[in-house]
């Protein structure tokens, strides 16, 4: 490295877009673990073009974080890369390849955040809480670049206003816990913008953000990209994401590549199967399910099972839950869509007591035909009503008591309750775990020894295992990977179907409402602004808030991206 | 990348078994993979064996004085003869005799009478676990009239073997009473603090934060200095414990405190609630055993820190009084000059109480980290 790379001006010789910037071959990087090794990545090659987005896709484990933290070489420890080439080609003609860099030498440094830069999955721990964010982007440019104080400000303040976030010259001196996420994601842009780099990384920066910030961000690297004219490498699972954005599509599946094309192809003319799983699995949330489109519709003048009233749940002046009323009948699939502090997760912790309500009313009609106020339940009722109105947990692995074999979690509402033991609760449970499509045989089993999938199935055991009237799912299938979502959904309208339940279903995500619910609520800061049939309100909203989170989806299509025409929604209260 | 952890012992050990592991199971297999914590493993159960039974393991009684052996060197076990011939262990025992020019003790050895050891030979009488008395011991010089000492003597001809070996009953359970006191107090303090909350945590908080405040060597100073002087070693060993606990308890209740608090807000927790579990059932089935793994392993971290300080008290002649025997009495004896000079191996229970804390300390570190199987 003889030449200055610091000095190099950024204009000069601007390379023509779509020229080769960046060339993968046959990266290696494995996991060296006790008795053997986890081939993490295993052989994968591509090419990065200027001006182009590649979106690199696969479920969890397939390797595709690895993949992008192996190019700027921040794998993990024990992971080392083992073989390969990564060569970077420079405006002025010079290739290097990163591969062979010494992770901690000066060259790969300069290369980072310069050449290279990367934005990260979680805005909150990617930015450091105890620098402004100014100052960490000031960093940035004094190291690479060395400009003065007063320059760097300047530009630091530029490049805020550029990524829109509003009055930069007060933002600059802000710290990021005084953020929102999608305002430290933006913030973390700039920062990755900051030295004009060729390539940019963004490995999976919009999956802990809302529809409606996801799709202003996507927005905003897709705009800055032309401005640019930097190559984009974009990680994702979402194949949404994907239509809506990528050039190129890399499809990824344990360490390995299964497919690479372009969109159009990968989209409409996949070859690999695998490929064709994913783009199905998303697509099929486009519409209602088979098995619900064909089912008779549930007659109108059924008496509901839980009829909430004006509930309301405030902590302190938060008002998390503000006079929801709504009901579900036998049989019903009511989905409650809302972005992350809309209340929704309140809402449905409050039904089953799990918090007290401050306000309302919630009346459950029992089988025998009596209504009973669940707010006021207490003692004996109350766990009466526990039998009855159960829930499923979102997080696979936190839900389960990991210290207890699947027997005695499935069994542990039967045996408290007094309902079955011994024999009988042993039967139980095999007859449950036979209804959830798990093995009986594993029952002696812990739940470390199953997938996220399986854990979600043995968490819908113990929910059923009290034959209840309603189950309250929050974000049931949001931790799922997209292949198993399905079949946890299946499974829940089998049991609906089979047990005649009652399912409130919270998520976040339109198209598993869609595909799942009879009638959908749309909460929004702890109060229901639309409700409706789920058709209706997915296709045809008419609050201004629903048509902007609908419109925020992007659809697995690329001949449909339509994120640039969506409905954006101004608070009114705000 | 959570895969590869979790996926590490299924190398080592077939999926099968991994997959009915219990928690104890996980644990274990974690733990054996730490060498060092294994090491400390092993000279733990050594020490706590022969702090059951030190009659078996001393040689001679250590409570004999001896005015022909004071400041006796150590005797080391021998294999072969002076002609390097191959022999029955054996020692070669050393006489007082004095200078004939500066008149100074010296000892001399005396290979024609080299005396042969022997294995679970008779010695002095001793009660074993205080329940029958035997004269047996691991080993034993031949010649009852030839004391051997393997570590020498002290100032009175005292072995210094018999003694430390002693001194190891009393300093390594001070550590485990002081520990279970500090536990009950601990676990009972912070478990109300951490389940019940509001005003009854913030009053346990601000008592925790008081006693570690206190600067703890001048407290049991002053304490221990109130005991009186006349009381029976009994009542001296079980006072020094409860005041080497007074001051033990608050990090312990600290650690259960946050566990508590951690858990409250895990899902499964709350899925318990909702399976209509009792209060008592939700602490005692569903948190307890989640937690009993990080206080197994703060207990042994602070065992140590037990041990020390009754070795300090003990050194500083506050703690327990001579005739009882603890690692901290006996260091007393090397407190001054004259002992580095002639008797360096005064020092030898300096050496153990190093040893015994390293190896607790190993322990711990290892049983912390292997402590939770699930969350790495």
């Amino acid at each position: 490295m003889s030449n200055p790379m610091a000095a190099e001006p950024i204009a000069a010789g601007q390379p023509a877009e779509g020229s080769t910037v960046l060339t993968v071959r046959d990266l290696v990087t494995h996991f060296p673990v006790r008795g053997g090794v986890v081939k993490a990545v295993d052989g994968v090659s591509f090419t990065v073009h200027r001006g182009k987005t590649l979106c690199i896709v696969g479920e969890s484990g397939s390797g595709k974080s690895v993949t992008a933290r192996s190019i700027l070489k921040i794998v993990d420890a024990p992971g080392r890369i083992v073989s390969g080439e990564i060569l970077l080609d420079r405006p002025n003609g010079k290739a290097v390849d990163l591969a062979q860099l010494n992770p901690y030498g000066r060259d790969i440094r300069r290369i980072r955040g310069k050449e290279i830069a990367m934005i990260f999955q979680e805005p909150m721990s990617s930015l450091s809480p105890v620098h402004t964010v100014g100052d960490q982007i000031i960093e940035v440019l004094r190291l690479h670049l060395g400009m003065g104080k007063k320059q760097a400000r300047e530009r630091t303040i530029d490049l805020l206003r550029q990524v829109e976030i509003p009055n930069p010259h007060i933002a600059v001196d802000r710290y990021t816990f005084e953020f929102s996420g999608g305002m430290r994601q933006r913030a973390m842009i700039a920062m990755a913008l900051a030295c004009n780099p060729d390539v940019l990384i963004a490995d999976e920066p919009t999956t802990a953000l809302d529809v409606t910030t996801q799709a202003e961000i996507l927005d905003l690297i897709k705009r800055l990209q032309e401005q640019k004219g930097m190559a984009v490498i974009f990680i994702t699972h979402d194949m949404g994401v994907v239509a809506e954005i990528a050039d190129e599509v890399l499809v990824m599946y344990h360490g390995k590549v299964v497919e690479r094309a372009d969109v159009e192809t990968i989209f409409h003319a996949a070859k690999h199967d695998y490929t064709r799983m994913l783009i199905d699995s998303v697509k099929r949330l486009e519409h209602k399910s088979e098995v619900r489109l064909k089912r008779e519709p549930i007659p109108e003048n059924r008496p509901p099972v839980i009829a909430v009233e004006n509930l309301s749940m405030h902590f302190g002046d938060l008002k998390a839950v503000d006079g929801v009323s709504l009901s579900v009948r036998p049989g019903e699939t009511l989905g409650i869509v809302g972005e992350s502090g809309s209340g929704k997760t309140t809402m449905g912790r409050c039904i089953v007591r799990l918090y007290e309500p401050t306000g309302g009313i919630i009346n459950y009609r029992r089988p025998d035909g009596s209504v009973i106020d669940l707010v006021q339940a207490k003692g004996d009722d109350l766990k009466a009503m526990r039998q009855q109105v159960r829930m499923i947990f979102q997080d696979p692995f936190g839900s389960l008591n990991p210290r207890m074999t699947v027997a005695q979690i499935i069994g542990e509402p039967l045996l408290v309750n007094g309902i079955a033991r011994g024999r009988e609760l042993d039967d139980e449970v095999s007859r449950l775990m036979q209804q959830v499509g798990l093995e009986p045989a594993w029952r002696e089993r812990y739940p470390h020894a199953f997938s996220g999938g399986q854990r979600q199935r043995i968490g819908v055991a113990r929910a059923i295992a009290l034959k209840p009237q309603v189950i309250v799912a929050d974000e049931a299938t949001s931790a799922l990977d997209v292949s198993l979502r399905f079949q946890v959904l299946d499974l829940l309208m089998r049991l609906q179907d089979e047990l005649n339940l009652a399912f409130i279903f919270i998520s976040h995500d339109i198209g598993v409402i869609r595909y799942m619910c009879d009638r959908v609520g749309v909460m929004y800061h702890g109060r229901l602004v639309e409700m409706g049939d789920a058709e209706q309100v997915c296709n045809a909203p008419t609050h201004d808030y629903t048509k902007a989170l609908i419109s925020a989806v992007p659809r697995p299509d690329p001949r449909q991206r339509s994120l640039a025409s969506r409905h954006r929604y101004i608070d009114p209260n705000s | 990348m959570t895969d590869t952890t979790i996926a590490a012992p299924a190398v080592a050990t077939p999926a099968q078994r991994l997959a009915v592991a219990s928690q104890a199971q996980l644990v274990w297999w974690a733990f054996r993979r730490h060498k060092l914590a294994m090491a400390g493993l092993v000279i733990t159960v050594i020490l706590y064996v022969i702090a059951l039974v030190p009659g078996f393991f001393a040689i001679n009684d250590p409570e004999a004085q001896n005015a022909r052996t004071p400041y006796h060197p150590p005797e080391a076990i021998s294999i072969r003869t002076p002609e390097g011939q191959w022999q029955w262990p054996h020692f070669v025992p050393e006489r007082l005799k004095r200078d004939p020019d500066t008149l100074a003790a010296i000892y001399v050895p005396d290979p024609e009478h080299a005396i042969p050891i022997v294995l679970f030979g008779h010695g002095y009488e001793y009660k074993l676990l205080g329940l029958f008395t035997t004269d047996i011991h691991l080993i034993a010089s031949a010649n009852p009239r030839e004391p051997f000492y393997l570590f020498g003597a002290d100032r009175l001809g005292r072995c210094v073997w018999s003694r430390l070996i002693q001194g190891a009953q009393i300093s390594m359970s001070v550590g485990l009473v002081g520990v279970a006191l500090s536990l009950i107090i601990g676990i009972v303090l912070g478990g109300i603090s951490g389940y019940y909350g509001g005003r009854t945590d913030f009053v346990i908080q601000r008592v925790i934060e008081f006693v570690l405040a206190l600067p703890s060597i001048p407290i049991w100073l002053a304490l221990a200095a109130a005991l009186p002087q006349g009381w029976p070693a009994t009542y001296q060993y079980m006072m020094i414990t409860v005041i080497l606990s007074l001051t033990g308890w608050a990090q312990l209740a600290r650690v259960v405190r946050g566990r508590f608090l951690a858990l409250k807000t895990d899902e499964f927790v709350a899925a318990a609630k909702l399976d209509g579990c009792s209060e008592k059932r939700i602490i005692f089935r569903h948190m307890l055993p989640s937690f009993a793994s990080h206080i197994i392993a703060s207990i042994t971290l602070a065992i140590p820190a037990m041990i020390l300080a009754e070795t300090a008290l003990s050194f500083l002649g506050l703690g327990l009084q001579p005739p009882t025997i603890s690692w901290g009495v006996l260091l007393r004896e090397a407190q001054n000059i004259r002992s580095i000079a002639t008797a360096p191996w005064l020092f030898a229970p300096g050496i153990a109480v190093v040893l015994a804390v390293m190896a607790l300390n190993l322990l711990g570190d290892g049983l912390r980290d292997a402590a939770d199987p699930y969350n790495k």
